[in-house]
């Protein structure tokens, strides 16, 4: 059985028939050849597919494609292409925050949106809300610095523009 | 030897040295990375695995009918199918004097020899209908006595890992020095351990994945394989597989982790490519994570004895070590399964002038996941014993760690110094580093600041861990034993029709940054900037034949490889300028993207119009000009056959004694590494490598029950290092560059993992100590710091 | 790690899942968040002929008082059980477990009906809602019934609820005078579950800890009232002695199972740790 879902994704309107087996994250990958969302346990424990869903991370793994019919998903391509996120890009970046880059995109949506919640986080915050997000090159250190670094630097730029 | 090029790095590097950042972190920043888990080729199959799920057992019967008939499914292999394709292999070499190893093929044929032997291989159109399929396989197996317990193996009558084996024994060797008894004898003190190492795995993110694509038309092999060491996969397949090298192509895009778990020969892949050559479309196998804990080689596995002597001053006289590790049904092939316990007993009281020395090691059979070569091999394991008996020492002549590695370290000015493991230091720094570590740390504040606290109840502890490093592997590492794994890299460089640099280089890029280290040293030698080079890497077809990336090689080797291929270009450059501008090479340079006046600087012409000139106006060059603007050059590491490096890390805890539980405070390095090429990236390999150490120090463990079953083979059950629990690393350096080189560049990628087990485990000791309790296994469960505290 | 196939339902109101779970015969399992289903689903654990999802169900969602009662629909996310100002007030333990449950992105998707229906013995939510003494709404299809959490959680992945019975809400009884709470747990890692944990809430009563309840988890088989430990707290007023007793009353009260890696005797002794500290804990907050 295959079912249709309609659902908006990086702002573009998708419709397309899915096994209801299919994961969000296969459904990101496979069918919109949205590559960036990795896969490293299928089970939630590695942090690598997260993808806002209506505006929250979560795990593409865990979620079914047919559950995420009529939602709004974006990616780290999506946010990468609106500019959302330029300023961690560019952190990370400067910091050398990744090496094999494979976790990268799952902490750069996850550190999006802890930035969107919590604007100045302290050091252990940003590592509670790493907590399920896996790294196995860097050791998080540089991880933690480039987020530190970025919400300093969008506070000291909103008191500037005040 | 010592070079032969007399041009040094000089302040006319400005490039080697600086902290420039990776270009390649962009795309992966913004999700377009091209992981092979990424690859979809036209008309590709998925594959997926049958296994065994006991650990020794007969194959009585494999019913694949069903499997066959289930929707998307194209094709079922069994191992009367698949295995004829493929030349089987064996993990040995000539150097482990006496080794052995059972052959090892795709499938298992008759005996499955671990929980998790790939038994049949089903291709369906996609990874889930493969999936389907796996589950309608009927194997009966009958179950057999798994060897599971390294010194149960050893007994004379104990089952056998692996069919035609004589013994569970896979090697054995002593080394040792004529006084060691003597040592003994006379010995003030003797303190000694029983130490276990549990068994862990790399845990790349991206798991294992490939993509084989036969085109049988051409007779071209392509296999896109997430890989640190193509060459050395283009070779196996072309042997293994009976084709002509120059129509393997293996290619290695972004590659999701690799830290050595990558360079190994599987089952799985091979199986890939024969069934891609088989069906002639490409096939597509990525392991998931729960085949990743069954397939993926283990590391470590050690069980050690060892004693110390030492004088009445607190001199270390002599190491006797005993090392079993243990390895699986097989040793890894091509590289075996025995460098690690190898490196493990040369590397015992490294940092320290200990004269004699005994260290016996036997190397296991047994029916669990093979093990072999991980980031930092062997080392930790030498390290953490080492100076877990140095701070045993130190409690029982009560003299403070710091002070009793000052008192047995190999002083700065006694190199070059040999060990007594028979390892041939050219020049370390462990003083320096020492010296160092102490500031940095503020030592005695953080003693003060231990002794108050357990006046609270509050039980931390440090500990300090030196260690040397083998790095810049020549070809005594794997070459004299008769593997085809080169030791020598190569680069082609050249400049562009306008001006600018490309470097196809062998070494490889797994995020380490060796692309950027390229450039770095080759804009260095051609006067432009490293965003002008432009570096490819991974790729057979592309790039010249070398070893790539293993055992800290890629900046040591592969960027003298560049150096010097960088140099070669500059000659011809500074050739063809002279011609053009009438001047003696001699006295032109190149900088700034031009080709100025050697003594004064001044502009002469840009690097584009040679580029122009020679590539569309070759016309007007001097009759007999050459205009070749391309320069290859291989080099292979001669002199010292590796070029050791060292350093010393320091570990703060807290040990909650009611729980059990270690918190890791903070961690201190101060590493040399010899040339500093890009301090950014040297920094990042040493944060991640300490974490890589810590991991296995207080998380990571292969559980497996008494019927070689592993119990916690998923990521929700295998506690990898996660953010929370991990301290933030301060790092210094010393630099003592290797005279062996120009570049005088060492390895860094396995200095982080190499002690900072070992200094947790000292801090751990260090705290809970004054208690009575003393702990020697890891990883640091609460269960077993409780077990060690008598709570339990 | 490819789920097998399965159908998929998107129940539009607590009857249309009951039918749904009806004309499947047997085969149908509810979705809530999916963090337990869909990893489940992807070991190949299970094989279901179809998934009914109730997220989208109206009368299963909000958060609201009535008569002095939190009325929580089971639909709700970890996320808003942590962030929502009426359960901080109203239901105070949901609060302080919430941060321990996973991690953020998890807490966004799975859902508090869900982690008490599955009954996992290591999760926070069950033993948080046998120490709040909370009732659990249950609609089958001989209509809706009110289970005490006491009586709710039977074994291992079992409850009191019959298959294709429905957790509607958790009802909360009202907050009284002088009450305090505490909850931890003692685990490796962040967001892993725990080694043991605990919640517990009382009423400070002329220096005894009236009205106790303490419920442990990740001990045993299910969620677990030490209810010689609250017996020992409810009968003596709180001092150091009083926690010593409590905490050798838990050797009646808990039943762990020996495991390689945990052995019960582990268990029983981080049990007592964690309990002491939770009381210290009450002492001074109280």
């Amino acid at each position: 059985m295959t079912m249709d879902i309609e659902l908006t994704v990086n702002g573009e309107q998708v419709r397309e028939s899915v096994e209801p087996r299919m994961s969000l994250a296969d459904f990101l990958r496979e069918r919109l050849q949205l590559t960036g969302t990795h896969l490293g346990c299928e089970m939630g424990a590695c942090g690598a597919c997260l993808v806002l869903l209506g505006g929250k991370p979560v795990h593409a793994c865990l979620v079914l494609a047919v559950q995420a019919s009529g939602e709004t998903v974006e990616t780290v391509e999506g946010l990468s292409e609106r500019g959302a996120i330029a300023d961690l890009q560019a952190a990370f970046h400067d910091r050398n925050a990744l090496q094999c880059g494979f976790c990268t995109t799952g902490m750069v949506v996850n550190a999006h949106a802890l930035l969107g919640e919590t604007p100045v986080p302290a050091r252990d915050e940003i590592r509670d809300a790493l907590s399920g997000n896996y790294c196995r090159c860097t050791g998080y250190e540089a991880i933690v610095d480039a987020i530190a670094e970025t919400a300093r630097k969008r506070a000291s730029d909103a008191e500037a523009s005040a | 030897m010592r070079s032969s090029d007399t041009r040094t790095i000089s302040a006319r590097d400005p490039h080697i040295g600086q902290a420039h950042r990776r270009e390649t972190a962009r795309r992966h920043l913004a999700g377009r990375g091209r992981f092979v888990t990424d690859i979809a080729l036209p008309r590709m199959l998925h594959a997926a695995f049958v296994r065994s799920p006991m650990a020794r057992g007969r194959i009585v019967e494999i019913d694949t009918s069903d499997a066959a008939q289930s929707p998307g499914v194209v094709r079922v292999f069994t191992a009367r199918d698949l295995n004829p394709l493929c030349q089987p292999w064996t993990g040995t070499l000539d150097h482990f004097a006496s080794m052995v190893s059972a052959p090892q093929n795709l499938l298992a044929e008759d005996e499955v020899l671990w929980a998790g032997h790939p038994v049949a291989m089903i291709l369906a159109r996609t990874r889930a209908e493969a999936e389907d399929a796996c589950e309608l396989v009927m194997l009966d197996i009958e179950e057999g006595e798994a060897c599971v317990d390294g010194h149960a193996a050893l007994a004379e009558d104990a089952v056998r890992a692996a069919p035609g084996l004589d013994s569970n024994l896979c090697f054995q060797t002593v080394l040792e020095t004529k006084a060691v008894d003597d040592a003994f004898a006379c010995a003030a003190h003797v303190v000694e351990g029983d130490f276990v190492f549990g068994r862990h795995t790399a845990v790349t993110l991206e798991p294992r994945a490939v993509v084989a694509d036969f085109d049988a038309a051409s007779g071209q092999l392509t296999v896109h394989h997430g890989t640190q060491t193509p060459y050395q996969f283009q070779d196996i397949y072309a042997r293994h597989f009976a084709l002509p090298e120059s129509r393997v192509r293996v290619i290695a895009p972004d590659v999701g982790g690799s830290f050595g778990m990558k360079l190994h020969l599987y089952n799985e892949e091979m199986a890939t490519v024969a069934a891609s050559l088989q069906l002639g479309r490409p096939v597509k196998f990525v392991a998931d994570r729960l085949e990743s804990f069954v397939s993926d080689i283990h590391a470590r596995d050690h069980k050690v004895s060892a004693r110390m002597a030492l004088d009445a001053e607190g001199t270390i006289l002599a190491m006797d070590v005993d090392d079993m590790t243990q390895i699986g049904a097989f040793s890894t092939y091509p590289r075996t399964s025995v460098a690690e316990g190898n490196q493990v007993v040369r590397l015992m009281g490294a940092p320290y002038k200990m004269p004699d020395y005994r260290g016996r090691l036997s190397v296991v059979f047994q029916n669990k996941v093979q093990t072999s070569q991980y980031r930092a091999v062997g080392h930790p394991i030498a390290c953490a014993v080492t100076e877990a008996l140095v701070d045993k020492a130190a409690v029982k002549l009560g003299l403070d760690p710091i002070e009793m590695r000052a008192r047995n370290l190999v002083p700065d000015d006694a190199y070059p110094f040999v060990s007594a493991t028979g390892y041939s230091f050219e020049k370390l720094s462990h003083e320096a580093c020492l010296s160092k570590l102490r500031d940095l740390m503020d030592y005695d504040a953080l003693r003060a600041e231990q002794a108050e606290l357990r006046q609270k109840g509050v039980y931390r502890g440090i500990g300090i861990a030196p260690f040397v490093e083998i790095t810049n592997p020549g070809a005594a590492f794997y070459g004299v034993g008769g593997a085809r794994i080169s030791a020598q890299d190569g680069a082609v460089v050249r400049l562009t029709p306008s001006g600018e640099v490309q470097c196809a280089i062998s070494v490889t890029e797994q995020g380490q940054g060796t692309e950027t280290v390229i450039s770095q040293i080759v804009a260095d030698q051609l006067g432009v900037s490293p965003e002008q080079v432009k570096v490819t890497t991974g790729d057979t077809d592309t790039t010249p034949s070398g070893g790539a990336t293993w055992a800290c090689r890629g900046a040591g080797i592969g960027g003298e490889t560049a150096l010097r291929a960088g140099r070669k270009l500059q000659g011809q450059i500074l050739a063809l300028a002279g011609q053009i501008l009438q001047s003696d090479p001699a006295d032109l340079a190149l900088a700034e993207g031009h080709v100025v006046d050697a003594n004064s600087g001044t502009r002469r012409m840009p690097l584009a119009e040679i580029g122009r000139i020679a590539t569309y106006r070759p016309d007007t060059l001097p009759e007999g000009a050459d205009n070749s603007l391309t320069a290859a050059q291989h080099f292979a590491p001669s002199g010292y056959p590796f070029d050791f490096t060292n350093g010393i890390q320091a570990s703060l805890v807290e040990v909650d004694v009611e729980t059990g539980i270690v918190r890791l405070l903070k961690h201190w390095v101060v590493e040399d590494c010899g040339r500093i090429i890009n301090p950014l990236l040297v920094d990042e390999q040493i944060r991640g490598g300490v974490v890589q150490g810590l991991g296995p120090a207080l998380f990571e463990e292969c559980l497996y029950d008494e019927t070689g079953q592993m119990t916690n083979a998923s990521l929700a059950d295998y506690l990898v290092p996660m953010a929370c629990e991990m301290p933030d690393i301060v790092i210094g350096h010393v630099e003592t560059p290797t005279n062996d080189t120009i570049l005088g560049a060492k390895g860094v990628g396995e200095a982080g993992t190499a002690a900072a087990g070992a200094a947790a485990l000292n801090a751990v000791n260090d705290a809970i100590g004054p208690l009575g309790a003393q702990i020697h296994q890891t990883p640091m469960t609460p269960l077993r710091v409780l077990k060690a505290l008598g709570h339990v | 790690m490819k789920s097998p196939a399965f159908d998929y339902i998107r129940a539009r109101s607590v009857a249309h899942a009951l039918e749904a779970y009806r004309d499947l015969d047997g085969e149908g399992v509810y979705l809530a968040g999916g963090h337990s289903v869909v990893p489940s689903l992807a070991l190949r654990l299970q094989a279901p002929a179809a998934l009914i999802d109730l997220s989208g169900i109206d009368a299963l969602t909000g958060i609201s008082l009535d008569d002095g009662w939190l009325r929580i629909g089971s639909m709700t996310r970890h996320a808003e059980i942590a962030s929502d100002p009426l359960i901080r007030d109203h239901a105070r333990l949901f609060h302080l477990a919430a941060p321990h449950v996973a991690h953020p992105a998890i807490r966004n998707r799975g859902t508090v009906g869900g982690s008490l229906s599955l009954a996992d013995p290591a999760s926070e939510f069950p033993a948080v809602a046998l120490a709040l003494r909370a009732e659990l709404e249950v609609a089958g299809r001989d209509g809706i019934r009110r289970v005490k959490a006491d009586d709710f959680f039977l074994d291992i992945y079992e409850t009191a609820m019959e298959p294709g019975e429905i957790l509607q809400a958790i009802f909360v009884p009202p907050v009284r005078t002088g009450e305090v709470c505490a909850f931890d747990e003692l685990a490796r890692r962040r967001g892993d579950y725990a080694m043991v944990g605990a919640a517990v809430q009382a009423v400070v009563e002329a220096g005894r800890l009236a009205d106790i309840s303490i419920a442990f988890f990740s001990v045993g088989n299910k969620p677990t009232r030490a209810g010689a430990a609250e017996a020992v707290l409810r009968e003596n007023a709180m001092n150091d002695t009083a926690i010593a007793a409590a905490q050798a009353a838990l050797d009646a009260d808990l039943d762990p199972s020996d495991e390689p890696q945990m052995p019960a005797s582990v268990r029983r002794h981080l049990a007592r740790v964690l309990l002491g500290r939770l009381l210290g804990h009450l002492g001074t907050t109280a």
